[in-house]
């Protein structure tokens, strides 16, 4: 049987991969909607003017797209050509995954193209006075109004738009915005001479124009003239519902709203208390780029120039509502003319370039957390603002330097050497030569597994504890010793019990891990002896229904308890006002924040612990009780002094099995409180996760982390297994 | 001794609470798939306030641009991968669990040791090379990949499971059948396999429940939208800007149902097949 089983899979891994690559132009973007409607027109245009060319498009999610880019160009399994921001373009040219579109073999393209498109696209996508990309389109804030609510009025001024307060019914916001997003508040922070990154791409969202800006985001929520921690989907509901009466946002929102509610767009009022300074905001300009791994650079960069065209253009723009980069699409009076793309338009050109400095990337995470730390009141803003510089200073520190390799080379030499010579002499002992002939029929049976598990899954982990011994940030990697592991276990210079230093998350972790253990023994405990006595009516049924969430993906269980964790329409919140209590923002605090994610992992797992002990209570033998209860033993004596005992064997591999896997638990805390607030509720493996994914790539770091988890886990285990 | 009536209500309200424990956010979910408005409302009791089908019609009918039924092809890959991962690691699996429950060989407790080993090196590191060793096999974005690797990683949980059932067997049944004249390959196909059948089915379920519900593996291998599993497809319906949690919650019982049928059939075996697993994990 498993001879056939191994030809098959050999036959699969062979006939698979040949279907799956064929040659054709690829092109990836990240559109939804009304923008991928377009998108998708104007390639069917060109694929029916092109028979000879095969054009596949493909969607990424938004939330992925960058990370899958980084990994599949350098593999060769990336796009030929791909959408994405300008803001990201200068990362992609230093880890070389985009080339030039106007220069050697492309040079009589660039004819087609030359002065096309508007002034600053074209410098967004120019780097050292090198262009890497055709602008499409480009996006940024502005303010929906929604005339019903401001009679009529287009306000201008912020505090016209605060004075409106007054007028409206409580629960009705004259504002609603998504407050703790750095993107959205940047607009302020530039009208009080703040900003995000500076010129020099220094992290520049601290100081007093900051302080001011965050400060007057506090008077509007203390005023009610915005509401609490307000979400995307907050937002579009409470303009959707008339309940708010402007909005800020960018284009998506339009597409969201469609003609459900009667709006009109402007440009983001003035400040009066800023000196009557604007409310700029960021602007992105969107592109094709090139990937330095196309195929077929001419036949790519055809289609590039086909999108931008201004017929193409104005399909873009009329189909998928986008602000187009190419100025002759705009000679279309009917475009020109449109309200809602004319206002963006005239914003973007007032709008701040978004900075292209790699830095931008790290500043997004520590600004955010600083603007919720002082908008929820937990620090004043200058200490909020100055724990950020300090999060953003952390993660993006320069890298430890390189290291000589050739020490590690040769200890890794000696070992290996050690390591063959025992295995000689141990070959050469007639002792060991008999075991092993006697091995011999055994090795039958194991050898495929072992040499599977050999391949992929102990050659993979290797691997990836070397990486730990490598300082790799956005693509460049090289030798650092055990440097890493210096940097960790030090708290990077830090206190040692600061938020994320190695010590505290390991705190928690370990305090995650003994709390949910407690929980799921004690609750599959409870529930196994009382489904266990004798005399128990719809046992089966009581079974059923108390296994159910183990049958439920971890992921949607996650997802669901995390809804219901919501501040505004989360069950949990709304049994607690029913029950006259008062809401609860549940990831606003470490405590209440753990103890969510806590309620959570004891939902998913305590069926397991439940199946196993009723299991184990079938396991001991009746007569033990009967003869006790002779003994007149009262039942807490039998419980204590028979049953205790009894399932110790048969459930402590259960336990020591459910306590690695809750110290690894990643899905409910990634999912869950997301390491709300300022990652105090991460365990080691999301801080390694975040360390890899989404602080610049940092794999080597990450790694580090894995290997520390791993000692510690393998030393716990021994430290049991010594003592049994 | 007979229970008394108030002890027995006792027992019964405790059960019922843990009940309500254990409904509440799969109720939640239901409701909140059958919502038609699709943005959920603070409600203390899970009750839609209008029942459609609406989510359920939007999932299950999407289709991308080219006209692809997305929801059949995700639907198929999601089955294809799963049952091909349950099938392989058993398959894989089964022989060598058997080995260590009855056979005394040089690397036993080694090997033993490894299997433990890799529970505790967290995923999170072993991404990267994974990444790289499909690149090399051309195995990216193809469900043989995916398969390969689900297969390896359910693979050490399965041999422990395994290993415990056949030791739960007694030996004398296959001596029984060695001393009349059977292989050992036709005492363990014969005797050993049949005996141990309800173990087999616990494990294939474990194996089959961590592919079908397996999502950061899969949107990282994975790119073609046709070949998406089921739990990726269903991540995108609550991205960071744009959450349809109706949508969401329609898919996540749709996802959920299947599992939820194969716990019940072998729900019975769930209680013997683990603890088989565990006395001697």
């Amino acid at each position: 049987m498993k001879h056939r089983v191994a030809a098959l899979l050999a036959l699969a891994l062979a006939l698979l991969p040949l279907a799956a690559w064929a040659q054709s132009i690829t092109l990836w973007h990240a559109y939804r909607d009304d923008e991928r409607a377009a998108l998708d027109r104007l390639v069917d245009t060109y694929r029916a003017a092109h028979p000879g060319v095969t054009v596949d498009v493909l969607a990424v999610p938004f939330d992925a797209y960058a990370s899958k880019l980084e990994s599949a160009i350098p593999h060769g399994h990336g796009p030929d050509v791909f959408i994405d921001a300008h803001e990201r373009l200068a990362s992609y040219v230093s880890r070389g995954l985009v080339a030039p579109v106007a220069t050697g073999d492309l040079a009589p393209l660039a004819a087609r193209f030359a002065e096309r498109f508007d002034g600053a696209s074209v410098r967004a996508f120019t780097v050292r006075g090198v262009l890497y990309g055709l602008p499409l389109s480009i996006k940024c804030a502005a303010l929906y109004v929604n005339p019903a609510l401001t009679h009529g009025e287009v306000p201008t001024t912020l505090e016209a738009i605060e004075a409106l307060r007054g007028q409206l019914p409580t629960g009705t916001f004259p504002l609603v915005y998504e407050s703790q997003n750095a993107y959205l508040h940047a607009p302020l922070a530039h009208a009080y001479g703040s900003a995000l990154l500076d010129d020099q791409g220094r992290y520049a969202f601290v100081g007093e124009g900051a302080e001011r800006s965050v400060e007057r985001v506090r008077r509007m929520l203390r005023a009610q003239v915005i509401p609490d921690e307000a979400s995307g989907a907050l937002v579009s509901q409470l303009f959707l519902e008339g309940r708010a009466a402007t909005a800020i946002s960018g284009p998506w929102l339009a597409a969201e709203l469609g003609d459900r509610v009667r709006y009109v767009v402007a440009p983001l009022p003035r400040v009066l208390d800023a000196n009557g300074r604007p409310m700029e905001p960021y602007a992105t300009v969107e592109g094709a780029m090139l990937s330095t791994r196309a195929h077929d650079r001419v036949a790519t960069m055809e289609l590039a120039v086909f999108l931008t065209s201004a017929e193409s253009a104005r399909v873009r723009a009329r189909v998928g509502h986008q602000v187009v980069s190419t100025e002759a699409a705009w000679d279309d009076p009917s475009l020109a003319n449109d309200p809602l793309l004319g206002t963006f338009r005239a914003a973007a050109r007032t709008a701040r370039p978004m900075p292209t400095h790699p830095n931008m990337r790290a500043a997004w995470e520590p600004a955010r957390q600083a603007l919720v730390k002082a908008l929820r009141g937990d620090r004043s803003p200058h200490d909020a603002l100055l724990e950020g510089a300090r999060r953003f200073a952390d993660v993006t520190r320069p890298l430890p330097p390189p290291r000589d390799a050739t020490l590690a080379q040769l200890a890794v030499g000696l070992v290996a050497l050690a390591l063959a010579m025992a295995a000689v002499r141990e070959a050469r002992d007639p002792d060991f030569r008999r075991d092993l002939r006697r091995s011999l029929p055994a090795y039958a049976w194991v050898t495929h597994a072992a040499v599977i598990l050999a391949a992929l899954v102990v050659a993979p982990l290797v691997i990836g504890a070397a990486t730990s011994l490598y300082a790799t940030r956005e693509g460049q990697s090289y030798y650092v010793g055990l440097a890493n592991y210096v940097d960790i276990l030090t708290a990077r210079g830090g206190p040692l019990f600061a938020t994320g230093s190695f010590y505290r998350v390991l705190a928690v972790t370990v305090l995650w891990t003994v709390v949910n253990l407690a929980l799921h023994v004690g609750l599959g405990l409870a529930l196994a002896l009382l489904l266990s006595r004798p005399l128990l009516k719809m046992r089966a049924l009581y079974r059923v229904l108390l296994i159910l969430p183990w049958a439920v993906p971890s992921y949607v269980t996650a997802l669901a308890w995390k809804g219901m964790f919501h501040r505004q329409f989360g069950a949990v919140n709304a049994i607690i006002t029913w029950a006259g209590g008062e809401a609860v923002s549940w990831f606003a605090r470490f405590s209440t924040a753990f103890a969510a994610n806590v309620a959570t992992n004891a939902w998913l797992g305590f069926p397991f612990m439940m199946v196993v002990s009723i299991g184990a209570l079938a396991g001991i033998p009746k007569d033990l009780y009967e003869a006790a209860s002779v003994d007149g033993a009262t039942a807490w004596q039998q419980f204590t002094k028979i049953t205790l005992p009894m399932l110790r064997p048969s459930l402590g591999p259960s336990i020591a099995m459910g306590a690695v896997w809750t110290f690894n638990q990643f899905n409910v805390v990634f999912l869950v409180s997301g390491g709300e607030p300022d990652g105090e509720t991460d365990i080691l493996v999301s801080e390694a996760y975040r360390w890899a994914f989404t602080r610049q790539a940092q794999y080597g770091y990450a790694a580090a982390y894995a290997v520390l988890i791993f000692a510690l886990l393998a030393i716990v285990t021994r430290r049991k297994e010594g003592a049994r | 001794m007979k229970p008394r009536l108030w002890q027995e209500a006792l027992v019964h309200m405790a059960l019922v609470a843990a009940v309500c424990f254990a409904l509440y956010p799969v109720l939640w979910v239901v409701s909140l798939a059958l919502s038609p408005s699709g943005t959920p409302s603070p409600h203390a009791l899970p009750l839609p306030d209008a029942v459609s089908l609406d989510n359920f019609r939007a999932v299950v009918g999407s289709r991308d641009h080219a006209g692809h039924w997305l929801f059949a092809q995700q639907l198929l890959s999601s089955v294809v991968v799963s049952v091909a991962t349950a099938v392989t690691s058993v398959a894989i699996a089964t022989p060598a669990a058997y080995a260590l429950a009855r056979f005394r060989f040089v690397g036993e407790r080694a090997g033993m040791r490894v299997l433990l080993a890799t529970q505790m090196f967290p995923g999170v590191a072993t991404a990267v090379p994974l990444y790289v060793i499909l690149d090399t096999l051309r195995l990216l974005d193809t469900r043989a990949g995916l398969v390969l690797v689900y297969s390896t990683t359910a693979l050490p949980f399965a041999v422990f499971q395994l290993r415990g059932a056949f030791e739960a067997i007694p030996k004398d049944l296959e001596e029984a059948a060695m001393v009349d004249g059977a292989t050992r390959w036709q005492a363990f196909t014969k005797v050993v396999l049949p005996a141990a059948r309800p173990a087999i089915a616990v494990t294939c379920l474990f194996a089959f429940m961590s592919s079908w519900n397996e999502f950061i593996l899969a949107a990282t291998f994975l790119s073609r939208e046709t070949a998406f599993t089921l739990p990726v497809a269903l991540q995108r319906y609550v991205g960071e800007y744009n959450a349809s949690w109706g949508k969401f919650a329609a898919g996540a019982v749709i996802v959920s149902a299947p599992v939820m049928a194969i716990f019940y059939a072998v729900q019975r075996h769930l209680v013997g097949g683990l603890t088989a697993g565990s006395v001697k994990g």
